[in-house]
């Protein structure tokens, strides 16, 4: 069992939680993931490490509710354990001394993106940084990211904060301007973000990075669901990945893929809600 | 019972174990075949002729005392059955069940030459189950060594090991990937061929007994390498099987519901896909599924598809669909046991031989809508000693499916391999390693199961765990120094 040592509400669906992995902690690097599974009747779900302590022997995950499982993890609080939490899976991030690179991240994908772009700057590149969400409310880690970039550009889509704008089209502006000198991009967060990052940048032939999150069950190369079109045949993100060329991505049908589920997503969602409702009721009643 | 004659002994027929109806056991995941009673295991056991140079032992991978536990079957010494069992075989209940007894022990039996062989698993299965329940023999550890061994993957292959390796009083750690032990048998082998919890009480047994210590979510390669192993372990042995799937080159196998049979399995049966939504893990199946591949595991996976379209069928009201076996050969060189293929018909899988797919078609969706197919004849003998299967020009067909599953076969996962220098592998990516002993090219490092030969049968994967236990107690004692 893996003890969850701290836990932040971020906002009202993004929150974060530190959680004891020493060993998983001694091994991690920046782009790798973990799989977390709640409980006994609980899936296997692949999270991006948010950041790690090798002293302390932590984990940091952040995640958005957005299904079921993302829900119930968020209800659980400081002191609670998690059944599973292994790691640290996937390929790390390729870290060398490119020039200038920019580290978009949108939503949840702020997370995962800071580790990378820490570890790009502490390799000397000149770090420019993009984070977005849909409001103002969705947005974390502003300063953390400040503290590990050259330039940060903050943007909502809604302009409830920062820039009113989607965080391409500060990406094309940059292109447009500094084209010469940005030596890469990469892009963490919703699929269709990360597939409009790829058409902002392929006409500007900037090696663009992205770091997929799929539906997978073990992270190990044993069950192939997570598997993705590239130009060069199928891949699989837990072993192969998770970052890839983004310019060589399939993104129709990884968008497609993530949908194959969405019925089964949504009853286990009705489910969750009608239980901690009935929950609700009994504990008010008890009260 | 007084002493039978050999006359006797030979007219009492091979004794049927009951079984769960095939109607009744499409709608359920529950065990089908049922086990033997003490009554029936006595009769069958009266059977066993004891012959002065038994055949059968020579059949079994691990040489379990077949003659002498089924003497004592005979003699209602049920604990002492269980005795010499244990001398070979750690695992009984689950051997029992899974090994193909009627291309080993039961196929050099003397009585499968004049008639129908003793059922030694059914037998054996019998043994397996009585000491679950009875914990009348425990396994003993000798005097501790200070010796540590490093056991990566508790499937057959390296449970086995463990077993073998513990017995001599070494310390046995076990590194287990997923979240419960069992490889294979956990997550590969559905609950109606082999109960979850058959395979748990009998890997705790064993583990309590011989105080092995099992770490679950250890991927080895990521949290630690096999360097890092072997400086703190005085062995390694690497059981880690054969997990990654195959998919045919062809068009089309990124549709949504084109999957490999390990994510379909592994879903059902870790998982427990099929009490969706209680547990949270989702398992689709439509209502024509397609399995492509015939042995043990598309048989599975077949199974599991039925018995999902059922109870889909009995929730929705609608009628239940169905599932094809698409094999590129014919019905002679299916490669699955004889009882899955039997119970597989049983239960209404439809066999479509000499069948190819050559292509996948999806909707405006991504989702499987059909596969177009090539009718196949045999040509002459390839390298495995069967009929080529050769496409028969003009014969495509297309067929209507919206879920194909993959059961092509697995090789060994890579992963471990991480930072493994100096440790051989072929170029299908197994390890080289002896075969009477496992030992590899990398020192104190031995191999055995799928990791070696590529999928393949527990029951071998458990001879080879064996082997190289023998081995390696013979390294810790400081009798032999392969790498020397």
């Amino acid at each position: 069992m893996y003890k969850i040592l701290h836990k932040e509400v971020l906002s009202e669906v993004n929150k974060l939680m530190v959680v004891a992995a020493p060993e998983v902690a001694r091994k991690a690097r920046a782009g790798q993931f973990v799989i977390v599974r709640i409980d006994e009747q609980g899936e296997r779900i692949p999270l991006t490490i948010a950041d790690y302590d090798r002293e302390a022997g932590t984990i940091t995950i952040i995640f958005q509710e957005v299904g079921k499982t993302t829900m119930h993890l968020g209800t659980l609080e400081k002191g609670d354990e998690l059944a599973t939490f292994v790691g640290p899976l996937g390929h790390p991030t390729e870290v060398e001394n490119y020039g200038t690179v920019v580290c978009v991240g949108g939503g949840v994908g702020i997370a995962p993106i800071y580790p990378i772009a820490r570890a790009l700057q502490e390799a000397g590149n000149t770090v420019i940084s993009i984070i977005g969400a849909r409001t103002r409310d969705l947005l974390f880690w502003e300063e953390r990211m400040r503290a590990v970039s050259d330039e940060l550009i903050v943007c909502t889509d809604d302009g409830s904060y920062g820039r009113k704008a989607l965080v391409t089209e500060p990406l094309k502006e940059l292109l447009e301007e500094r084209g010469g000198e940005i030596a890469r991009v990469w892009a963490i967060g919703p699929a269709i973000m990360m597939k409009f990052v790829a058409l902002t940048t392929r006409p500007f032939e900037v090696p663009t990075i992205v770091s997929l999150n799929t539906i997978m069950i073990d992270g190990t190369g044993m069950c192939g669901g997570c598997r993705v079109l590239l130009e060069e045949g199928a891949r699989f993100v837990c072993v192969d990945g998770p970052e890839f060329d983004a310019h060589k991505v399939d993104w129709g049908n990884l968008l497609n893929r993530q949908q194959f589920y969405r019925e089964e997503e949504q009853l286990a969602i009705e489910r969750w809600e009608h239980e901690c409702k009935l929950e609700g009721v009994l504990s008010e009643g008890g009260a | 019972m007084s002493e039978l004659t050999q006359r006797e002994r030979l007219r009492i027929p091979r004794q049927e174990m009951p079984e769960q109806d095939a109607e009744e056991r499409r709608e359920n995941f529950n065990e089908v075949a049922l086990g033997f009673t003490e009554e029936l295991a006595r009769k069958e056991a009266e059977r066993c002729l004891q012959c002065a140079r038994p055949h059968c032992v020579e059949g079994c991978p691990v040489e379990v005392l077949i003659p002498e536990f089924i003497r004592a079957l005979r003699n209602g010494d049920i604990v002492e059955a269980v005795r010499l069992m244990k001398k070979k075989n750690s695992l009984p209940a689950i051997c029992g069940r899974v090994c193909p007894q009627e291309v080993q022990c039961e196929q050099t039996c003397v009585l499968s030459k004049k008639g129908e062989p003793v059922a030694i698993g059914r037998l054996e299965r019998f043994v397996g189950d009585y000491e679950l329940v009875q914990r009348s023999c425990p396994l003993e550890s000798s005097e501790r060594s200070g010796k540590r061994v490093a056991v990566v993957g508790s499937g057959p292959a390296g449970l086995t090991c463990a077993v073998d390796v513990a017995r001599e009083g070494h310390e046995v750690v076990i590194f287990e990937s997923l979240h419960s032990p069992g490889g294979v048998l956990t997550y590969g082998i559905p609950e109606f061929r082999l109960p979850k919890s058959v395979v748990h009480s009998e890997i705790e047994y064993a583990a309590e007994c011989l105080g092995i210590d099992i770490r679950v979510d250890h991927v080895i390669g990521r949290i630690s390498t096999l360097d890092e192993l072997l400086e703190e372990y005085n062995a390694v042995f690497l059981g880690t099987g054969a997990g990654l799937p195959s998919f045919l080159n062809i068009p089309g196998i990124n549709y949504n519901g084109v999957m490999s049979a390990n994510e379909f399995l592994t879903r059902v049966n870790l998982m427990k896909g099929y009490l969706f939504p209680e547990y949270d893990t989702p398992v689709k199946v439509g209502k024509k599924v397609a399995v492509i591949g015939a042995g043990n595991v598309a048989m599975d996976a077949a199974r599991c598809s039925l018995r999902l379209q059922t109870l889909q069928a009995q929730e929705s009201g609608e009628e239940a669909g169905e599932v094809h076996i698409v094999y590129r050969r014919s019905r002679v060189e299916v490669p699955a046991r004889a009882e899955e293929v039997h119970h597989a018909e049983e239960e209404g899988i439809i066999f479509d031989f000499l069948t190819n797919p050559v292509e996948i078609f999806g909707d405006e969706n991504g989702n499987v809508v059909g596969m177009r197919c090539i009718r196949m004849e045999l040509g002459q003998l390839d390298a495995s000693g069967r009929r080529r299967p050769i496409p028969i020009e003009g014969s495509e067909f297309d067929m209507a499916v919206d879920t194909v599953i993959f059961a092509l076969g697995t090789s060994p996962n890579p992963l471990v391999f991480v930072d493994a220098e100096g440790l051989e592998r072929s170029k299908w990516g197994t390890v080289v390693a002896d075969e009477e002993t496992g030992r590899t090219t990398m020192a104190r490092v031995w191999a055995g199961g799928d990791v070696v030969t590529g999928a393949a049968t527990v029951v071998s994967a458990m001879g080879a765990g064996k082997q190289s236990a023998a081995d390696i107690n013979a390294f810790l004692r400081g009798e032999i120094d392969p790498w020397a």
